[in-house]
C-alpha cells in the first residue's frame, strides 16, 4: 500500500529539467583505489540504520558491438535472474526477505547494481552483490526468458507516444552511435545475441578497474573493507578493450520526421546533437539552458508555451552530457491542431537566447538556484551515492560541492551569449512530430 | 541472547514518531518532525479537499484549483510564487488527490521562512482573474489529453474506478471529466477557494533540519491572524452494496491487452486493512512475489502483475489487481491465472515464511522510508488526512500482529467475484488516416 498509494495522484508540475550549493568543511567522502583497480568511495552516515551500495561498471551500450545492440542491458540484466550457486527466485526470496533490494540498471556509459539493506543484512547483502557480479550463470533458459520479456517491453513501448519520439529522436540525431540505439536493443537485434556473447562480454568488461563502488550510509570504513575482503578477495584486475566509436555530426539543415498516431495530443521533440560533460562551457550551458527551459516556471519556454498560451502541461528542455557529446532537446505535448504554433514559439525562444543577452535578473536568479539548491542534491543516502559515483566517473572531484558553486558563479551574460550561438541550432535542427499529422498540418 | 536483544531495541524504537503537534486559535494544525542528517527541510501544506468534494458537473475543481494556486496575488504578483522559491535554491510542486490537495516547497533550512511567508499569504489572498482561469484550464486539459487520453491503461483504470462506485463522489477522476473542464467557471473556483481555504481545514507539515520552537513561533507569525472559515457541512454519500460483478472494456489504439480488477475493500483504519495489505505485498511486491513467479516468470503469459490494497482513503475503497498480457497470450487466460492465483489464498493460508517477508518489507520501507525528508512528510500527510498521523504508527503495529490465517479470511470475505469491478483493454491497430 505504501508504495503504491501515490501513483494516481496528479502532480502539477513536470520539472525534470530541474537540476540543482554550498561549503561543507566536511569532506562528502573517503576516495581510495584498491589494488585490484577499483576505485572505491565511502560516505558513513549513521543517523539510520541502512545501507546503500552502487556499484557502476562501464559496462554500458558504449562498448557493445554495434551488431549487437541490446547486449549490455541483457548482460545487466540477466545478473539476478542465477548465478553458479543461486537460482533467480533463492536471488530475489533472499533479498526480499529482509525487505532490501538488489537492483540493475542500464545506461550508455556505465551500468549500475544497486544495493539497499539494513544494516543488520550487510553481510548478506554484499554476499548477494558479489555473487551476482563475480558468478552469474548466464543459462539458457534464462537467457530466453529475459529476451522475450525484453521483446515484450519493446512491443508495449509502442503505446507510449513519448518513447516513440525520443527513440526517432535519438536515431536520427546520433546515427549510428550508441547514444542513438535503444539500450534495450530491437527484436532482430535480440536474436542475433548469442550465449557466448554474454559470457564474453561480462568476461571483457565486468572487471574491478572498470568499477566505481560508492557505499553509503551506517558502515564503518572498517566493516566495509573487511566486507571486501571477505566478498570481493578475487575479483583480478584486467586488461579491457576501448572501442573507438564514430562521432556524430550536426545536420546541415533541418530533418523533420512525422509520425502517424491516433492520438489527441501531437508529441513534440526539437533538438540536436549537444555537448560532452568535460566541454568547459558545460556550466554556461547549464546556465543557459536553465534559463531556456531546463527552470520549470522560471524557464521561457514554460512561460511562454503553458503559462501565456495554455498550449502544454509539460514545456522542458536540456542538454545530456555524458562521457561523448549528447543532445539537446526541448520536448512538450500539445493538442494536434496547437502543434503548430508551439514549434514555432519554441523554435523563437531558441533563437532569441541566440541573438539577445539575458537579462541581469534572468541571469541572477538562474546563478541563485543552481547554486542554492546544492544541498537538495545530497540530502539523502541515496542522492549521495548517486552524486558520488556521477562525480568520480565523470572525473569532477570530490572538492566539485565546493567548486560547482564557483563555476557557476562565474558565468556572464556573454558566456551565455556565446554558448547559445555555439551550441543551440535553429537551422539543423531534428522536429519529430508523433501525432494525428491530418489534425496536426504541419508547416515543417 | 545478543539477537533478542537487538529486536527488542528494534522494536521499541522502530515506530516511535517523533512528531509534535499544535493546533493555533483559528484551527490551523502543526506537525513538526525534527531530523538533522542534512541541511536541508520540506514545507507542506495539507488543504483536506479533493475531488471526493466536487460536485456532477464540477469535477476537476480542486485539482485546477491547485494549478491556479500558483497565479499570484495581491502582494506577490503573477508567475512570482515558484520563482520566489526557485531564487532561494528550492523546489515547489503540489498534489491533488481524492481526499486531499497539498503544497510544497524543499529548499535549505534556513531558507524556511520564505515558505511560510508566501503560504501564508496565498491561502486567502489569491486574484483569480478570469483570463488567468481560462489559459490554466486549457493546461490542465492537455494535461488530460497527455495521462489519459492518450493513456489506454489509465482510461481503463479510470473506467474500473467509475464503474465500481455508483454512489460515491470516488467514481469520479480526479484531473476531471473533460467536458467538465471546459465549462469550469472563475466564480466555481472563487466559491471552492473561500469554502476550503481556511486555517481550520489545513494542516501544516514541516520535516527537516529545523528547531520546532522557532518553526511554531514563524507559522504563528504567519498564519495566526488568519481567521477560522465557518465549519463545512459535508453530505455523505455511502456506496450501496454491490451484488453481482461488473465488467466492461476499452478497445483503443494500444499493443498488448491489459486488465484491472477492482474488489471493494474496507479502510485501513478497519482491523482488516493490515491482512489485506500483507495480502496485497505477499502477491505483489517484489520478483519472489506469487504473481510475478507465476505469471511472469513460470507460465510467461504476462509482461507484469501486480496487487495492491488501497486503504488510504476515509471511505472504503478498493483492493487492486493487474496485469498486461504477453505478445500473443489471451488476456482471459490471464485473468484466470490471477483469479488461480487468489483462489490459492482461500484454500490454504500463506506460509509462516511469506507472512514474516511481508512484514519485514513494511517494517524495512518505514525505515528506509526516513532517508527522504519529503517522503516522510508525504506519509505523515497521508495518515492525517484520514483520521490523524498517529494511525502510521497504529498502521505499523497491525502489519506485525498478522497472522497467515488473517490473510485467509480476508482473501474469502473480500476477494470475491460479486464485488468486482473488471476493466479490460482491447487494443485496435492503429488505423491510417
Amino acid at each position: 500500500m505504501i508504495k503504491k498509494i501515490h501513483v494516481f495522484i496528479l502532480l502539477f508540475l513536470c520539472s525534470p529539467g530541474l537540476f540543482i550549493t554550498s561549503s561543507y568543511a566536511a569532506p562528502i567522502a573517503e576516495r581510495e583505489v584498491l589494488d585490484n583497480g577499483m576505485t572505491l568511495l565511502h560516505s558513513g552516515k549513521t543517523g539510520l540504520p541502512i545501507v546503500t551500495v552502487v556499484i557502476a561498471i562501464k559496462a554500458g551500450s558504449v562498448v557493445e558491438p554495434e551488431d549487437k545492440s541490446g547486449l549490455a542491458n541483457l548482460t545487466a540484466d540477466l545478473l539476478n535472474e542465477g548465478t553458479k550457486t543461486r537460482s533467480s527466485k533463492e536471488i530475489s526470496d533472499a533479498i526480499e526477505f529482509v525487505g532490501g533490494s538488489l537492483s540493475t540498471a542500464r545506461g550508455a556509459d556505465y551500468i549500475t547494481v544497486s544495493l539497499s539493506v539494513l544494516k543488520k543484512d550487510i553481510g548478506m547483502g554484499f554476499d548477494l552483490l558479489s555473487d551476482i557480479i563475480l558468478n552469474p550463470a548466464f543459462s539458457d533458459a534464462e537467457i530466453q526468458r529475459r529476451k522475450t520479456a525484453i521483446k515484450n517491453s519493446i512491443i508495449q513501448q509502442k503505446e507510449d507516444p513519448g518513447v516513440i519520439a525520443s527513440k526517432a529522436f535519438g536515431e536520427a540525431v546520433f546515427g549510428k552511435h550508441p547514444y542513438g540505439k535503444p539500450a534495450e536493443g530491437t527484436e532482430e537485434s535480440l536474436d542475433r545475441i548469442t550465449r557466448e556473447d554474454i559470457a564474453a562480454f561480462h568476461q571483457g568488461y565486468y572487471l574491478p578497474n572498470n568499477t566505481i563502488m560508492t557505499v553509503v550510509g551506517d558502515i564503518s570504513k572498517g566493516e566495509l573493507k573487511s566486507m571486501l575482503n571477505r566478498y570481493f578477495m578475487n575479483w583480478q584486475r584486467r586488461d579491457s578493450k576501448e572501442l573507438s566509436l564514430p562521432a556524430s555530426a550536426l545536420k546541415d539543415k533541418p530533418k523533420v520526421i512525422k509520425i502517424q498516431k491516433n492520438l489527441a495530443q501531437a508529441n513534440i521533440i526539437i533538438g540536436h546533437l549537444g555537448i560532452k560533460r568535460d566541454n568547459p562551457d558545460y556550466y554556461a550551458v547549464s546556465v543557459m539552458n536553465y534559463i531556456l527551459g531546463g527552470g520549470g516556471f522560471a524557464s521561457r519556454l514554460m512561460d511562454n508555451i503553458r503559462d501565456n498560451k495554455g498550449l502544454a502541461y509539460d514545456v522542458h528542455s536540456y542538454f545530456s552530457a555524458n562521457k561523448y557529446a549528447g543532445s539537446f532537446q526541448a520536448g512538450f505535448q500539445t493538442k494536434n491542431e496547437s502543434a503548430n504554433t508551439a514549434i514555432a514559439e519554441a523554435l523563437k525562444e531558441m533563437e532569441r537566447m541566440r541573438t539577445e543577452p539575458v537579462s541581469d535578473k534572468e541571469l541572477s536568479d538562474a546563478k541563485s538556484y543552481l547554486t542554492g539548491s546544492f544541498p537538495l542534491r545530497i540530502d539523502s543516502n541515496r542522492k549521495i551515492a548517486a552524486f558520488l559515483t556521477a562525480v568520480e566517473y565523470y572525473g569532477l572531484g570530490l572538492d566539485y560541492v565546493d567548486n560547482y558553486r564557483k563555476f557557476i558563479e562565474a558565468v556572464t551574460k556573454d558566456d551565455i551569449l556565446r554558448a547559445a550561438k555555439k551550441y543551440l541550432h535553429t537551422g539543423s535542427y531534428v522536429l519529430v512530430v508523433v501525432g494525428d499529422m491530418e489534425k496536426a498540418a504541419l508547416k515543417y | 541472547m545478543l539477537f533478542i536483544l537487538l529486536f527488542l531495541l528494534f522494536h521499541t524504537h522502530a515506530y516511535a514518531l517523533d512528531v509534535s503537534e499544535y493546533t493555533l486559535k483559528n484551527g490551523l494544525k502543526v506537525l513538526i518532525l525534527e531530523d538533522h542528517k542534512a541541511p536541508t527541510a520540506t514545507f507542506q501544506i495539507w488543504y483536506r479537499v479533493g475531488s471526493r468534494d466536487e460536485n456532477t458537473g464540477k469535477t476537476g475543481l480542486s485539482h485546477l484549483l491547485e494549478h491556479m494556486m500558483f497565479k499570484g496575488t495581491k502582494k506577490h504578483g503573477p508567475k512570482t510564487f515558484s520563482q520566489a522559491i526557485q531564487r532561494a535554491g528550492g523546489t515547489d510542486n503540489a498534489f491533488t488527490s481524492k481526499e486531499y490537495t497539498g503544497y510544497f516547497e524543499l529548499l535549505a533550512s534556513d531558507r524556511i521562512g520564505l515558505p511560510i511567508e508566501l503560504e501564508a499569504d496565498r491561502m486567502r489572498n489569491l486574484i483569480l482573474t478570469k483570463e488567468a482561469v481560462l489559459s490554466e484550464r486549457d493546461v490542465v486539459m492537455e494535461e488530460r489529453r497527455l495521462h489519459y487520453e492518450d493513456d489506454p491503461q489509465r482510461l481503463v483504470y479510470e473506467g474500473v474506478v467509475a464503474m465500481a462506485f455508483m454512489n460515491h463522489p470516488y467514481r469520479w477522476p480526479v484531473i476531471g471529466w473533460m467536458s467538465d473542464l471546459k465549462g469550469l467557471e472563475p466564480d466555481d473556483l472563487i466559491n471552492h477557494y473561500q469554502t476550503w481555504y481556511a486555517p481550520n481545514n489545513a494542516v501544516i507539515i514541516v520535516v527537516g533540519d529545523v528547531k520546532k520552537e522557532e518553526i511554531l513561533s514563524k507559522i504563528t507569525d504567519a498564519f495566526g491572524d488568519i481567521p477560522a472559515a465557518p465549519a463545512i457541512k459535508t453530505v455523505k454519500t455511502e456506496e450501496a452494496q454491490q451484488r453481482g460483478e461488473r465488467r466492461f472494456f476499452v478497445k483503443k489504439e494500444a499493443e498488448l491487452p491489459f486488465i484491472v480488477s477492482a474488489y471493494k475493500a474496507p479502510d485501513i483504519r478497519h482491523e482488516d486493512g493490515f491482512a489485506l495489505d500483507v495480502l496485497g505485498s505477499i502477491l505483489s511486491d517484489g520478483k519472489s512475489s506469487r504473481l510475478y513467479q507465476s505469471l511472469v516468470y513460470e507460465q510467461q503469459i504476462a509482461l507484469s502483475a501486480w496487487a495492491g490494497y488501497e486503504g488510504l482513503y476515509k471511505d472504503p475503497f478498493l483492493f487492486l489487481t493487474g496485469a498486461t498480457a504477453a505478445f500473443g497470450k489471451n488476456i482471459e487466460d490471464v485473468e484466470k491465472a490471477i483469479n488461480a492465483e487468489i483462489e490459492k489464498f482461500k484454500k490454504a493460508p500463506p506460509s509462516e515464511r511469506e507472512v514474516q517477508k511481508a512484514k519485514n518489507q513494511i517494517e524495512a520501507s518505514f525505515i528506509m522510508g526516513q532517508d527522504s525528508i519529503y517522503m516522510q512528510a508525504k506519509m505523515i500527510g497521508s495518515f492525517e488526512m484520514i483520521g490523524g498521523w498517529r494511525l502510521w504508527e497504529k498502521y505499523l503495529e497491525g502489519i506485525r500482529k498478522v497472522s497467515p490465517e488473517d490473510v485467509r479470511r480476508v482473501t474469502e470475505k473480500y476477494l470475491v467475484s460479486d464485488t468486482r469491478t473488471t476493466g479490460i483493454l482491447i487494443p485496435l491497430k492503429d488505423g491510417n488516416k
